[in-house]
């Protein structure tokens, strides 16, 4: 077994102290942002890379505490939604409608203490899932030549918004606005000025940290700014009582089938472009409920109906990071932030980095198992600390990710320009987020942009400037049609999928309120 | 309302894009794309969604009120004269400064709000410059 061999290397780069030391500081970090709502994994993960880049971490110890941060915020975006019947972050939605309920009737410990396990249960089958399936990817994806990356990159941006995409015109008017952004600057291939409209500071482009920082987290600080006062949650986590926190083995028993089942659906949820953990949390739980909830319990505080949906987005929060190391394309918002890391490290995801970086993969990997359970240890008899988390006013909190969010890109730059950049996207962040506008394809467009051109540049090279040569290939012509078909679906599969996701939503939320 | 200025503003900028692609200039050597085409093809693009974002716009979303509009812009404006007085005064003084008036601004009491912001000023220096070793911006007071 040549794979397992490589992840026994990846054992022994991952467990020296100082990586040891990252993962537990990401996984921490990872889990209060998780269970602060508002601060999902992709604010989380935006706001550390400036940091991780400026204390100049080598690309294996950086991404170790990214990911880790990353698998800490899945874990940790159930704690508010059991507590608070709010969601830490989107996936976390399909957790509430079991899991607040049970902490009403005083189950709180036992909901955060099998929720913990699923979670576990769902990442670490995750994990092994891309021990194997990401080396069949990279073989795959070596047959790809500019052409057919061309075509991958069309399908990333085409299917990015999801089967659940709201407005597919409003997710291509976001690539395109990325797109457009990562056109500035100096043309690699021919050396001119692009739309630079002779701004000195643009003649590098605009870097994708200050647009991710400014669009993730200073947006963030708006939207708090807007809705101050507003709906407080706060404070009631202190009232719901967190009853026993280590669960009863019986109780784990009968939640197994429903870990694994929604572990392996999450995965491949994850895997696909464009579904997600959103997508992988909701997909388990509506088919475990189909499934196994045969008295109708769903709804009302049943274990499974806490163990699925967990179960169901950390294995796809693993899923997804297989396109992403395997392909060098992102399924997920912050999967595309992990990869701006990577770009800025100077590490060009995709098959040469299993071949060139090995270290760097298989280091990940590890560091995930390892990872993996650091957070069950923090999650289950800790799970208290994170709970007091959550009563750090966000008056307070907010201004410290502003705060954070400056000194990092301060820390890569030194310059003022690139501050007043991130204040900009900070705004148009907002803007957008109030028209319903989505911010992943803008970082996905500002992060490829360049790569996407420079393959279709040398796809017309290699043929000579004849545009046919994008479709020359069965396997790019097969790319271009999943991307359509996955452009025009959602059109209509999205209304009647979000009406069955709300009508869930009412139906179990009625008993709720 | 709100996504037919969108959509129109979104065809002005994708109008005044492709002109400026079509400035590019062109270098000696060039390849057969070369590199004013993808961006136009982008500018193409944003201008096709906008055009269906103008003709076919979302429900209204819900924006705030004026006072919370200025709020925003307050600070907008906050954030702007931090960016520009961080080298002149120094991360310290600075930072206390910009997170004690948001602080103040999302719901803190005055006093409080100062006290928070010197404690988020020097927890973010000590986590930060003292144990991590970021450069931060020095001032005129070493700090």
């Amino acid at each position: 077994m040549d794979t397992l061999a490589l992840l026994a290397d990846g054992f022994g780069i991952a467990l020296t102290w100082q990586n040891l030391a990252l993962a537990l500081i990401g996984c921490f970090l990872g889990s209060v942002m998780g269970a602060l709502p508002g601060l999902g994994p992709a604010n989380g993960v935006a706001i550390l890379i400036p940091l991780a880049f400026s204390l100049g971490l080598d690309p294996v110890a950086a991404m170790i505490l990214l990911t880790s941060v990353y698998y800490g915020a899945m874990y940790g975006g159930r704690i508010s939604s059991i507590l608070l019947n709010i969601p830490g972050d989107e996936p976390a939605l399909m957790t509430t409608l079991d899991g607040y309920p049970m902490a009403v009737q005083g189950r709180a410990g036992e909901a955060l203490a099998i929720s913990g396990v699923a979670s576990f249960v769902g990442a670490f089958l995750a994990t092994w899932g891309l021990v194997f399936l990401a080396p069949l990817l990279v073989k795959v994806a070596l047959l790809f030549g500019p052409a057919e990356y061309f075509a991958l990159f069309a399908l990333a941006f085409a299917t990015l918004g999801g089967i659940a995409a709201q407005n597919q015109a409003k997710s291509a008017f976001a690539a395109a606005l990325g797109l457009g952004i990562a056109m500035v600057g100096v043309d690699g291939q021919t050396g001119v000025p692009r739309l630079t409209f002779g701004e000195v500071h643009l003649y590098d482009g605009i870097d994708f940290l200050v647009a991710i920082v400014g669009l993730f987290a200073l947006s963030e600080v708006f939207i708090f700014l807007e809705h101050r006062g507003e709906g407080s949650g706060k404070g009631k986590a202190a009232e719901v009582g967190i009853g026993r926190i280590v669960p009863p083995l019986a109780l784990l028993k009968s939640c197994t089938p429903t870990m694994l089942r929604s572990s392996f659906l999450g995965f491949v949820a994850g895997v696909l472009p464009g579904a997600g953990a959103s997508l992988g949390s909701f997909i388990s739980y509506s088919i475990e409920k189909r499934l196994v909830d045969r008295d109708g319990r769903f709804g009302n505080g049943d274990p499974r109906g806490v163990a699925a949906p967990e179960a169901g987005n950390n294995a796809a929060a693993g899923g997804a990071l297989v396109p992403m190391l395997a392909l060098g394309v992102p399924g997920s918002g912050t999967t595309a932030v992990l990869l701006a890391m990577l770009l800025a490290l100077n590490i060009t995801p995709g098959p040469l980095l299993f071949q060139n970086n090995p270290d760097v993969v298989w280091g990940l990997i590890a560091a995930l198992f390892i990872g993996n359970f650091m957070l069950l240890a923090m999650n289950i008899p800790m799970v208290g600390l994170f709970v007091r988390v959550l009563l750090v006013p966000p008056r307070i909190l907010m201004p410290v990710v502003a705060m954070v969010s400056f000194v990092g890109i301060y820390g890569i730059s030194g310059s003022t320009f690139d501050l007043l950049v991130m204040i900009v996207f900070g705004v148009l962040g907002w803007l957008l987020r109030k028209l319903n506008v989505p911010l992943v394809p803008v970082i996905l467009g500002v992060l490829l942009g360049n790569l996407m051109e420079a393959n279709l540049r040398r796809a017309l090279t290699i043929s000579d400037g004849d545009w046919s040569a994008l479709l020359a290939s069965p396997l790019s012509i097969g790319l271009w049609l999943i991307a359509v078909v996955g452009f025009v679906l959602p059109v209509f599969l999205a209304p009647l999928l979000r009406r069955r996701m709300a009508m869930r939503k009412d139906e179990e939320g009625s008993i709720v309120d | 309302m709100s996504d037919r200025i969108l959509g129109a503003a979104g065809l002005a900028v994708a109008i005044f894009y492709i002109w400026s692609a079509t400035l590019i200039e062109l270098s000696f050597i060039s390849d057969p794309v070369g590199p004013r085409t993808f961006p136009i093809i982008i500018g193409v693009l944003l201008g096709l969604a906008s055009i269906v974002i103008l003709l076919r716009p979302d429900a209204e979303p819900h924006w705030p009120s004026i006072g919370r509009f200025a709020e925003i812009a307050g600070a907008v404006v906050v954030m702007v004269a931090y960016a520009l007085l961080l080298p002149v005064a120094g991360f310290v003084i600075a930072t206390a400064g910009a997170s004690a008036v948001l602080t103040w601004r999302l719901g803190t009491a005055p006093l409080y709000a100062v006290i928070a912001g010197i404690l988020t000023s020097l927890g973010i220096y000590a986590v930060f410059h003292l144990v991590l070793g970021l450069t931060l911006a020095r001032g005129p007071l070493g700090f």
